[in-house]
C-alpha cells in the first residue's frame, strides 16, 4: 500500500512537470497561436483582439495555474484552432475523443498481430533443432528490427498498395461510417508497426524459453518421462510467458508513443498527427492534453509490469 | 540438450557484422572528402534515370547520382551518431555517477526528470528543443543528445548504486581516497562492460533517430544529403522512380543490421 | 514488370520534355491533355478550352451524384469574415457568397445584389439585393442582413475590421427594403473586390453553436478536424440549374505524396495540385484528365533589402542574373510556371508588364561575376535563405538556387524553417537575408505593389524608393483605369531597376479531375467551384 502511494505520487508529480515543461517550451518557441491563425493578413487590430478572446493578455503563471485549476474540475479547454461550428471552438475533449479510437485500434490491431505471430514463432524456434532454422531466423529477426518505422511504412505502402494493389494508400475510412473497411485500411499500418516488434518478441521468448528448459524442474520433467511437447506447452511456456506478456507491456507502451511517425505516413487521423499537427500550429491547449495522455499511459503501463514482478517475486519488494 | 549459441557461430555473427560495418563506414567516411558524381549538381537530360552501371543506384529528380548521395549520407548520418552518443555517454555517466554515489535530493530530482523524459515521445521532444534552438547539424547533435542521455543515466546510476557499498570501495574511502577518485578511478573502469552494451545499442537507436529526424526535415539540410532527407523527398515519386526510395531505406536497414550483428558478435565473443 | 515499363516510359517522356507526351495515347481524355497543355498563357482562353471539352464526353449534364476534392489543410475557421487560409477560402466558396463574386475570367460577376453602381468621386457604393436570394435555413437576404455582414466584416460593429481592406467603409445605411448604401472613407478604385466578403444571417456571427450559414451553391453538413469537410447541395441556389452535385466532400490528404495514390484509388476525385511527376504517372493512366493552369502566387527569392550585403544593389543585380529561371521552371514546375520578372500576375493582363528580359530568364554568369566584382565582393560571399520547411515546392526550388548561385561564386545554404517561425522571425520579424516563398494574391491588382511602399506593414523585404511611393500614392488615388493601369506598370518597372527582389515564376496549378466527373472550372484566383461539376457516367 505504501508503494502505492509513493507510485502515485511520483505519476502526479511526473505529469506536473510534464506540462510545465510544454507550458514553458510554447512560451520559449518562436511563434504563438495568434500568428498562426492570422498568417501573413496580419493586423494589429485583430492581432490584440484574438490575444484577448484567448486570454493571453494574462501573465503565463496565471494563465498555466489557471489551466491546471481547470484540469482539476474536469474541464479540459477548447482547442484555439480547431471549430467546432461558426462561433465556437472545439472542446479538446471531443476533439481527442474522436481522434484516440483510430491510435487504440492501431494499437489493439498490432498488438494482436504482434501475438498471434510471435509466440508459435518463438516456440517453433526454441524447439527446433534445425541450425539452419536457426540461422535463419536469428538473421531476419535482427534485419526486421533494423528497419527503421517510417521506411518500413514506405515500403508496406509500395509492396501492398502500389505494386499488390490490396489497398489504397491514404484511403482512410472513418471507424464511424464503416467499421470494417476501417479495420481493412488499419491492417497495413499496424503491420508496419507490428514487423520489428514480432521480431524482438520472438526473440525475447526463444531465449526466455530456453533458459526455462534449462531450469532444473525441466529435467526433472523429462526425467519423470514426459514428452517434449507436453513439457514445452504444460510447464515451460507458461512460465516464460511471464517476462513476455511484461515485455509486451512496454510495447504498448511505445506503441502509443511511436504513433507520431506510422500515423504521419500512412494518413491516419489518429493522436500522433494530431499531436505533430497540434506543435505546428501551436495549439497549446490539445498538446498538452496529449502529452499529459501519452505520458501517462507509459508511466501507467510500466507501474503495471512493476506490479506483476512484486507479484511474481516478492524477494523484489523487499528491497 | 541445446545450448544458447553454439562455440562456433559467434565468429559468423562478429564478421559478418564487422564486413557491414566496416564497409559502411568505409563508404560514408570517403563519402564526406570524395564520391563518383557531385552531390548536387543537376542534369535536366538525366532525371528520374533507373540504376545502370553508371548510375548504381539511378538517378533522383533532380538528375544527381543517388549513389554517390547516399554514399555522403551514410557518412554524415555516421558522424552525427557518433557524435551525439559521445555527447550523450559523456553526460550520462556523470550525472549518473553522482546521482547513483552520492543519492539524496540531487538523485531524487534527477530521476524525476529522468522519468517525465522517458514518458515523452523522444521525436517530439527533440523537435521541442530543435523548434528553440534552431535547425542546423549543431542543434541535432545537441537535441538528440539531451533525449538520450536519461537512458544512460538510468544505467549508470544503477550500476554506482550497486557498487558503492562494495568491499573494495568501502576499502578505498576507509584509506582517505578523494571523492572523485573512488568516481572516475576505482568505479568506473567496473561499469564499462554493462556501459558498452548500452553505448551500442546507442549507437543504433542515435542512427534511427538521426535519419527519423531528417526525414522529418529537420538536421541536415538539402541540398546536403541525408538519408532521411532523401528518403521524405523520394516518398513522392514512389511509383516513378522506386529506386529512389530505397537506396537510402536499404541503406539505413544495412548499417543498422550490420552494427547489430556485430553488437551480438562481440557480445557471444565476451560470453 | 508493368511497373518498370511504365517507369521507363516516364524517364523518356520527361527527358523529351513534356510536350504532347501523350499524344500517342487513345481515347478522349488523352486528346485532350494535349489541348489543354499547350495553353499557358491566357486563363480564360484556358477555361473556354476546359469547359468544351467536357461537352465532348457526355450528351449534357445530369443531376445528382456526389464528389470528392482532395485539399491540403485543415480550414483555419468556419466563419467566413475571419478565416485567412487560402486553402480555407477556397472551400468556403461553395457555401458563401458576397454582393459580388469572382468568375473564372478574374472578372467580378453579381451575386447577393443583382447590380451596383458607384459615385462619381468613389466614396459611395450603392447596392441592389437580387430577388428570391435565400440563405441555407430557408429565411430570405434582406438588406438588415447585408448591413450587418458588412458591419461585422468592417469593424464597425465592435472596432475590430475582420477583413482589413473592408475597414475603409464609414457607413451602412440601408436607403430601402431591396438597396443598401455604403460609403467609404477615401476613393479606391480596388475596394470594389472586397465586396466579394460573405453575406451572413443577421445576427449569426454571434450566435451559440450557429453552423456556417449563407447562400451558395452548397450548404454546410458537417466537418471533422483532420479529416475534411462535407457540404450538400443547396437546392433553393439562385442561379437557375446549378449545382448539378448532391454532395461534396472536401477531403484533406495526408501528403502530396499519398494524392497522387488517392486518386489512382478513386478515393477522391478532385485534386488541384499535382507535382510534375504525378501529372506524369497520372497521364499515362489515361483515368484522369490532368489541366494545367496559372495559379495565383507569385513565387520570389525575397532578398533582404536592409541587411548587408543585399543591400547593395549590385549584389542584387547579381543575384538576379545568376538565377536562371528557365531551369527552375523545368526541375520544379515541370515547365508549366509562368516566368515573371516583377509583382504583378500576368493573367491581369490589363496592368502587366513583362519585364522578363532585363536580368533574362536564363543565367548570365559572366554578367553577374562582373557585378559581385564591382560590389566588392570578386569571391563571392556565404548566404543563408531561409524555407518554410512545409512548402516543397519552395524547398526544391530553393535547392536549384543553391547550386546557381554557387556557379557564380555564392556559398548559399538552405535553412528550413517551421511555418510558425517563418511568420514570426521572418515575415512579421524581419530577421532574415533571403527568404524564397509564395504570395498568394487576390485579384486586386495593387495586392503585390502594395507590398514594396516604404511604410506598408507587408513590407517585408525593406525596400525603400521615394519615387516608388510617390508613384504608388498617385496609382492609390486615380479614379481612371488607364492612369491607374499607366503607374502600375510604371512601379513594376521600379522594382526591376532596383533588383528589389527576385522574382521567379507564377506556378502552374496542375488538377486532375477524374473522368467520372466533367464541368469543372478553373478560376485564375484559389478556389474550387464545384457548382457546375456534374458526373458523366
Amino acid at each position: 500500500m505504501r508503494y502505492f502511494i509513493k507510485k502515485s505520487i511520483t505519476l502526479i508529480m511526473t505529469l506536473f512537470l510534464v506540462s510545465a515543461a510544454a507550458f514553458l517550451a510554447f512560451q520559449i518557441i518562436p511563434g504563438d497561436v495568434v500568428t498562426s491563425i492570422l498568417g501573413t493578413e496580419a493586423t494589429p487590430e485583430r492581432e490584440e483582439q484574438l490575444r484577448e478572446e484567448l486570454g493571453f493578455n494574462d501573465p503565463p503563471a496565471v494563465r498555466y495555474f489557471n489551466w491546471i485549476a481547470d484540469i482539476l474540475r474536469g474541464d479540459l479547454g477548447v482547442s484555439y484552432r480547431y471549430s467546432k461550428n461558426m462561433n465556437e471552438m472545439m472542446p479538446v475533449s471531443e476533439l481527442i475523443g474522436d481522434k484516440l479510437p483510430v491510435t487504440l485500434w492501431l494499437a489493439a490491431l498490432s498488438l494482436v498481430l504482434i501475438t498471434a505471430v510471435s509466440v508459435p514463432l518463438g516456440v517453433l524456434w526454441a524447439r527446433s533443432k534445425s541450425h539452419f532454422l536457426d540461422a535463419l531466423l536469428g538473421v531476419t529477426t535482427q534485419a526486421a528490427m533494423a528497419v527503421p518505422a517510417f521506411f518500413l511504412g514506405i515500403l508496406v505502402t509500395y509492396i501492398f498498395g502500389i505494386v499488390l494493389k490490396f489497398f489504397a494508400p491514404g484511403g482512410y475510412v472513418s471507424y464511424k461510417e464503416d467499421f470494417r473497411g476501417f479495420l481493412g485500411y488499419l491492417m497495413f499500418p499496424a503491420l508496419s508497426v507490428a514487423i520489428p516488434k514480432i521480431a524482438m518478441t520472438a526473440r525475447f521468448l526463444r531465449n526466455s524459453l530456453l533458459t526455462e528448459m534449462n531450469a532444473d524442474y525441466v529435467r526433472t520433467a523429462y526425467g519423470k518421462g514426459c514428452t517434449g511437447r507436453r513439457v514445452v506447452y504444460g510447464h515451460v511456456l507458461r512460465n516464460a510467458m511471464i517476462p513476455v506478456i511484461t515485455f509486451l507491456g512496454m510495447i504498448v507502451a511505445e506503441i502509443v508513443a511511436g504513433s507520431i511517425v506510422i500515423e504521419q505516413v500512412f494518413g491516419l487521423p489518429g493522436i500522433g498527427r494530431l499531436l505533430i499537427s497540434s506543435v505546428s500550429t501551436r495549439d497549446l491547449p490539445v498538446v498538452e492534453i496529449l502529452i499529459l495522455y501519452i505520458t501517462f499511459v507509459v508511466i501507467f503501463v510500466y507501474f503495471l509490469i512493476d506490479i506483476l514482478y512484486r507479484a511474481i517475486d516478492p524477494r523484489i519488494s523487499e528491497k | 540438450m541445446k545450448t544458447l549459441s553454439p562455440a562456433k557461430k559467434w565468429n559468423k555473427y562478429f564478421t559478418a557484422g564487422l564486413v557491414m560495418t566496416g564497409a559502411a563506414v568505409f563508404l560514408g567516411l570517403l563519402g564526406l572528402f570524395w564520391t563518383p558524381y557531385s552531390t548536387t549538381a543537376m542534369s535536366a537530360a538525366e532525371r528520374f534515370a533507373a540504376p545502370s552501371w553508371r548510375h548504381l543506384f539511378g538517378t533522383d529528380n533532380f538528375g544527381r547520382d543517388i549513389f554517390s548521395r547516399v554514399m555522403q549520407g551514410m557518412g554524415t548520418t555516421i558522424v552525427i551518431s557518433t557524435l551525439v552518443v559521445l555527447f550523450s555517454g559523456a553526460a550520462g555517466i556523470l550525472l549518473g555517477a553522482l546521482t547513483g554515489y552520492f543519492g539524496g535530493v540531487l538523485d531524487e530530482a534527477v530521476m524525476r526528470v529522468t522519468d517525465a523524459v522517458n514518458g515523452f515521445p523522444s521525436i517530439l521532444l527533440a523537435l521541442v528543443f530543435i523548434s528553440i534552438l534552431g535547425n542546423g547539424r549543431q542543434n541535432l547533435i545537441l537535441s538528440l543528445g539531451i533525449v538520450f542521455v536519461p537512458s544512460y543515466v538510468r544505467i549508470v546510476r544503477g550500476e554506482y548504486l550497486r557498487l558503492r557499498d562494495a568491499d573494495y570501495i568501502k576499502r578505498a574511502r576507509l584509506m582517505g581516497v578523494g571523492r572523485f577518485r573512488i568516481l572516475f578511478v576505482h568505479i568506473l573502469p567496473n561499469i564499462l562492460p554493462v556501459f558498452g552494451v548500452s553505448v551500442m545499442i546507442g549507437l543504433n537507436n542515435a542512427i534511427l533517430a538521426e535519419s527519423g529526424m531528417s526525414y522529418l526535415g529537420i538536421g541536415v539540410q538539402a541540398p546536403d544529403a541525408s538519408l532521411g532527407n532523401m528518403l521524405s523527398d523520394a516518398q513522392g515519386y514512389l511509383q516513378a522512380a522506386p529506386w529512389y526510395a530505397l537506396a537510402p531505406g536499404m541503406v539505413i536497414v544495412w548499417i543498422v543490421l550490420g552494427f547489430s550483428l556485430f553488437s551480438e558478435g562481440i557480445r557471444r565473443r565476451v560470453e | 514488370m508493368k511497373k518498370k515499363l511504365c517507369s521507363l516510359l516516364l524517364a523518356a517522356l520527361l527527358t523529351t520534355v513534356a510536350l504532347g507526351g501523350c499524344a500517342g495515347g487513345t481515347g478522349e481524355s488523352s486528346g485532350d491533355n494535349t489541348s489543354t497543355e499547350s495553353v499557358t498563357g491566357e486563363s480564360d482562353e484556358q477555361s473556354s478550352e476546359a469547359e468544351s471539352s467536357t461537352e465532348d464526353q457526355a450528351d449534357g449534364p445530369v443531376y445528382g451524384g456526389s464528389a470528392v476534392v482532395g485539399i491540403q489543410q485543415d480550414i483555419d475557421s468556419l466563419d467566413p469574415h475571419k478565416a485567412t487560409a487560402a486553402g480555407t477560402k477556397e472551400i468556403l466558396f461553395n457555401i458563401f457568397e458576397g454582393l459580388v463574386k469572382s468568375d473564372e475570367n478574374g472578372n467580378l460577376i453579381d451575386a447577393v445584389a443583382s447590380g451596383h453602381t458607384i459615385s462619381e468621386d468613389g466614396l459611395v457604393y450603392t447596392f441592389t439585393l437580387r430577388d428570391n436570394v435565400k440563405f441555407h435555413n430557408g429565411s430570405a437576404v434582406t438588406a438588415e442582413d447585408v448591413k450587418y455582414s458588412l458591419e461585422r466584416a468592417s469593424g464597425l460593429l465592435d472596432g475590430t475590421p475582420l477583413i482589413s481592406t473592408l475597414s475603409a467603409i464609414t457607413a451602412v445605411d440601408i436607403i430601402d427594403e431591396k438597396t443598401v448604401q455604403v460609403t467609404v472613407g477615401s476613393a479606391n478604385t480596388e475596394l470594389i473586390y472586397s465586396f466579394v466578403a460573405a453575406i451572413i444571417p443577421a445576427g449569426s456571427g454571434e450566435e451559440e453553436g450557429a453552423d456556417p450559414v449563407g447562400t451558395g451553391p452548397f450548404s454546410f453538413v458537417s466537418y471533422k478536424p483532420q479529416e475534411g469537410i462535407v457540404v450538400k447541395k443547396n437546392p433553393d441556389y439562385w442561379q437557375e440549374g446549378l449545382p448539378y452535385l448532391d454532395e461534396v466532400e472536401f477531403k484533406i490528404v495526408n501528403s502530396a505524396e499519398t494524392a497522387l495514390m488517392e486518386l489512382q484509388g478513386g478515393t477522391i476525385d478532385i485534386y488541384p495540385y499535382l507535382t510534375d511527376s504525378q501529372a506524369q504517372a497520372l497521364k499515362a493512366g489515361n483515368t484522369h484528365q490532368v489541366i494545367s493552369s496559372p495559379s495565383n502566387v507569385v513565387q520570389a527569392l525575397f532578398l533582404n533589402n536592409a541587411v548587408e550585403p543585399l543591400d547593395n544593389v549590385k549584389v542584387r543585380q547579381a543575384i538576379l542574373y545568376a538565377i536562371d529561371k528557365d531551369e527552375i521552371n523545368l526541375f520544379v514546375g515541370g515547365g508549366n510556371g509562368s516566368l515573371i520578372g516583377s509583382a504583378m500576375l500576368p493573367t491581369l493582363t490589363d496592368y502587366y508588364e513583362d519585364l522578363n528580359d532585363v536580368y533574362g530568364t536564363g543565367a548570365d554568369v559572366e554578367k553577374a561575376k562582373e557585378l559581385l566584382a564591382e560590389a566588392g565582393y570578386p569571391n563571392g560571399f556565404d548566404l543563408v535563405i531561409d524555407i518554410p520547411s512545409n512548402y516543397e515546392f519552395h524547398m526544391q526550388t530553393g535547392e536549384v538556387i543553391v547550386e546557381q548561385l554557387k556557379a557564380v561564386g555564392i556559398n548559399a545554404s538552405i535553412n528550413a524553417v517551421e511555418w510558425n517561425t517563418w511568420l514570426t522571425d521572418i515575415y512579421n520579424g524581419r530577421q532574415y537575408t533571403a527568404t524564397i516563398s509564395g504570395v498568394t494574391c487576390d485579384q486586386t491588382p495593387g495586392y503585390m505593389l502594395n507590398r514594396f511602399e516604404t511604410t506598408s506593414s507587408k513590407n517585408f523585404i525593406n525596400y525603400t524608393n521615394a519615387e516608388y511611393d510617390e508613384v504608388y500614392a498617385k496609382a492609390q488615388a486615380a479614379l481612371d483605369l488607364k492612369e491607374k493601369a499607366g503607374y502600375y506598370r510604371q512601379l513594376q518597372e521600379l522594382l526591376v531597376d532596383d533588383a528589389a527582389t527576385a522574382f521567379i515564376q507564377v506556378p502552374g496549378n496542375m488538377t486532375a479531375i477524374s473522368n467520372r466527373l466533367a464541368g469543372y472550372r478553373f478560376y485564375p484566383i484559389y478556389v474550387q467551384d464545384m457548382s457546375t461539376v456534374y458526373v458523366v457516367q
